[in-house]
C-alpha cells in the first residue's frame, strides 16, 4: 500500500507570539512538525507495519520544512518530498500546490492532520481531496482498512459517526488516534540516508488577504480569594447571582 | 452581479443548530438580502423558522440524498446552486458540518474561505473577518478578494434577534447525484444527554486533574444541573479515563464560548485555555494559587474543588 502523508512545520505550541513590523515573528521560535501531522505519520507507519507498503512524506514550505520531513523519516517513513512554496500562500493556493505533486504519486491513501496548530484553518486536506476528486473523511480518531475500503470513526456534533469510503481517499487525523513514536537513534541515523526530493511549487495566487495581525490585550486581573470553603462558596454564589446573573 | 448573503443551515433530523440562526441575524447587517440555504429531506417546514430571524429567501434542496449529512451530495448541491444564483457571500456556522462542507464547496467554486471566525463586520462595502491563530495567542484580520466570499463563523458570538418575515421559498433543482455520495454513513451514535451540548452551552462546569476521578465529575454534574450547565473536561481528565473525550474542551477538543465557564481543578494549560478563553465570565477553583488558570479567571477561588464545590452546591440549593 502506498501512503502519502502531508506534514506542515509549525511553531512549537508553547511558543510566545510576538509581532515584528506587524507580522508574526519567527525569531527564536522552535519549529516542530505539526502535532496533528505527527499523528498522521504514526498512523501511516502502523498501517505499513500491518500490511506492508511505502510511506511518503510531503511538505510544502521553505527549506526549513526539511526538518519536519527528516523527523518523519526518522520515525520510519521511506521518502520525503519538499515542495518549495511561499509560506504566505492561502489555503486555496497551498491545496493547488500540493495537488500538483500528490496527484502524481498514485497513493492509495493520503493522510493529513485535520488542522495545523498555527493557522487552525482546517481547509487544505479537504480542498486537496476535491482537486484530486477523491473521497475524504475529516477528524478521524479510528481508522480501519479492509481491502479497498476505509472505515472511519469520527466525532461530530452530538455524537460519533462511522463512515466508510473507498480508497484512494484523503483521511484527516485527530490527535489521540495513536501515540506517535519517538524516533530512535537508529531511525535518526537511517533518516539521513533516505531520499528527500525537491519539487518546485507552482506560483498560485491566493484568494484571501490577511490585512493585519494583533495580539489580544492581556486580561485585567480578576478577583481572587483564598478563604475557607463555606466562605468561598458564599462569595462565589453571590458573584454568580449578582454579577453574572446566572442563578435565579 | 453577485448579490445576497447565503447562510448555509446546519440541520440534523429537522433540528436547526442555533449557530445558523445566529448568523442569519448577523447577516442582516451586511446591507444585502439574506437567504437561508436548507438542504435535507422533509425539511420544507424549516423555512418558517429561518423566516422568524429575518431571512428574505430560502433556497430549499429537499431530497432523500440529503437525509443524512454527507459531504459529497451537500457540496455538489451547494456549488451548483451557487453557480446558478451567484450569491456575493456564503457563510456557515463553524460546526462539525460547516467545517467539513465549507472547504469542499469552496474548492468546487475556487473561492477563498476564512474559517473559524470570531467576528465579522461589514464596513465600506466589505466584510472583514477576525480569526484566531496560534491557539488564540494572536488574531488575524482577513478579507476575501474574490467572489463568492466564504466564511465559517463560531457559535455563541452573535445574538438571536427576531425579525419575522415570510421568506420567498425557491425550490432548487437537485444537482447532487448518487455518484456524489462517496461517504457511506454506517452509523451515527448520538450522545444522549439531558445536558446542553458543549459548543452551544451558555454555562459550562468543567473539571481537570483536580477532579481526581469519575466521582469528581459526578459531583460537577450535580453542580451543572443546578443551573442548566453542560459538563466539560480538560485533556488530563480525559486521558486519565475519568470522562469521555467528547467532553474535552481545548485545542484538541471543543472550542466553547459560554456566558459562564467554571474551571474546577484545571491548571490552565495553553491548550485548554485556547478552547475557552473567549468565555464571557470565567471562574477558577484550584488548590494551587500559582495555577495559570487564575490569569484568565474573572473570579478565582484558591481552594480544593472537593471542598468548595459541595459548599457551592449547598448554597445554591438553599
Amino acid at each position: 500500500m502506498k501512503i502519502a502523508v502531508c506534514v506542515k512545520q509549525t511553531f512549537d505550541t508553547e511558543a510566545k507570539i510576538v509581532l515584528k513590523d506587524g507580522k508574526v515573528s519567527e525569531d527564536g521560535v522552535n519549529l516542530i512538525i505539526n502535532p496533528y501531522d505527527e499523528t498522521a505519520v504514526e498512523e501511516a507507519l502502523q498501517i505499513k507495519e500491518k500490511q506492508g507498503g511505502e510511506v511518503l512524506v510531503v511538505s510544502a514550505g521553505s527549506d526549513k520544512s526539511q526538518d519536519a520531513i527528516r523527523q518523519a523519516l526518522a520515525m520510519g517513513a521511506d521518502k520525503g518530498i519538499l515542495i518549495n512554496a511561499d509560506t504566505n500562500a492561502d489555503e486555496f493556493a497551498r491545496a493547488v500546490i500540493l495537488s500538483k505533486v500528490i496527484g502524481g504519486l498514485g497513493a492509495d491513501l493520503i493522510l493529513c492532520g485535520h488542522v495545523a496548530a498555527d493557522d487552525g484553518s482546517s481547509q487544505v486536506p479537504t480542498r486537496l481531496a476535491e482537486i484530486l476528486n477523491l473521497p475524504h473523511v475529516n477528524v478521524v480518531n479510528k481508522l480501519e482498512l479492509n481491502g479497498g475500503t476505509a472505515t472511519c470513526t469520527r466525532e461530530t456534533d452530538g455524537g460519533t459517526e462511522i463512515i466508510e469510503v473507498k480508497l484512494p481517499a484523503v483521511i484527516t487525523c485527530q490527535v489521540g488516534m495513536n501515540e506517535p513514536r519517538y524516533p530512535s537513534m537508529k531511525g535518526i541515523m537511517q533518516a539521513k540516508k533516505k531520499p528527500v526530493d525537491k519539487a518546485a511549487g507552482e506560483a498560485v495566487a491566493s484568494k484571501v488577504t490577511i490585512g493585519s495581525y494583533f495580539i489580544p490585550p492581556a486580561k485585567a486581573a480578576g478577583k481572587k480569594i483564598e478563604v475557607d470553603a463555606p466562605e468561598a462558596a458564599a462569595q462565589l454564589f453571590n458573584w454568580m447571582k449578582n454579577e453574572v446573573r446566572v442563578l435565579g | 452581479m453577485a448579490k445576497g448573503t447565503w447562510v448555509v443551515v446546519d440541520q440534523r433530523d429537522g433540528k436547526i443548530r442555533k449557530v445558523s440562526l445566529e448568523l442569519i441575524c448577523k447577516a442582516r447587517e451586511f446591507g444585502d438580502e439574506v437567504a437561508a440555504v436548507i438542504m435535507g429531506s422533509g425539511v420544507e417546514g424549516l423555512a418558517a423558522e429561518v423566516g422568524k430571524y429575518g431571512a428574505d429567501k430560502v433556497y430549499l434542496a429537499d431530497d432523500a440524498k440529503f437525509a443524512q449529512y454527507n459531504t459529497g451530495a451537500y457540496a455538489a448541491q451547494l456549488a451548483a446552486m451557487a453557480k446558478k444564483y451567484e450569491p456575493a457571500t456564503i457563510i456557515f456556522g463553524h460546526s462539525a458540518m460547516g467545517k467539513d462542507l465549507a472547504p469542499r464547496a469552496a474548492q468546487k467554486l475556487e473561492a477563498g474561505l476564512v474559517t473559524d471566525c470570531t467576528s465579522v463586520e461589514f464596513a465600506a462595502g466589505k466584510l472583514t473577518f477576525v480569526r484566531p491563530i496560534y491557539a488564540a495567542k494572536a488574531f488575524a484580520k482577513v478579507t476575501v478578494d474574490t467572489a463568492p466570499v466564504m466564511a465559517t463563523i463560531r457559535a455563541n458570538i452573535y445574538d438571536l434577534v427576531e425579525a419575522p418575515k415570510s421568506p420567498e421559498v425557491i425550490k432548487a433543482d437537485i444537482a447532487a447525484t448518487d455518484a456524489d455520495m462517496y461517504q457511506t454513513v454506517k452509523q451515527f451514535i448520538a450522545t444522549i444527554s439531558s445536558r446542553p451540548e458543549l459548543t452551544e452551552a451558555n454555562f459550562i462546569v468543567s473539571g481537570g486533574r483536580g477532579a481526581k476521578g469519575p466521582e469528581g465529575f459526578t459531583m460537577l454534574g450535580e453542580l451543572a444541573d443546578l443551573f442548566g450547565a453542560a459538563v466539560g473536561a480538560s485533556r488530563a481528565a480525559v486521558d486519565s479515563g475519568w470522562i469521555d473525550n467528547s467532553y474535552q474542551v481545548g485545542q484538541t477538543g471543543k472550542v466553547v464560548n459560554p456566558i459562564l465557564y467554571v474551571a474546577a481543578g484545571i491548571s490552565g494549560a495553553i491548550q485548554h485555555v485556547a478552547g475557552m478563553s473567549s468565555s464571557k465570565n470565567i471562574v477558577a477553583i484550584n488548590k494551587d494559587p500559582e495555577a495559570a488558570i487564575f490569569t484568565v479567571a474573572d473570579f478565582g477561588v484558591v481552594g480544593d474543588m472537593h471542598a468548595v464545590v459541595p459548599e457551592l452546591i449547598k448554597q445554591i440549593k438553599k
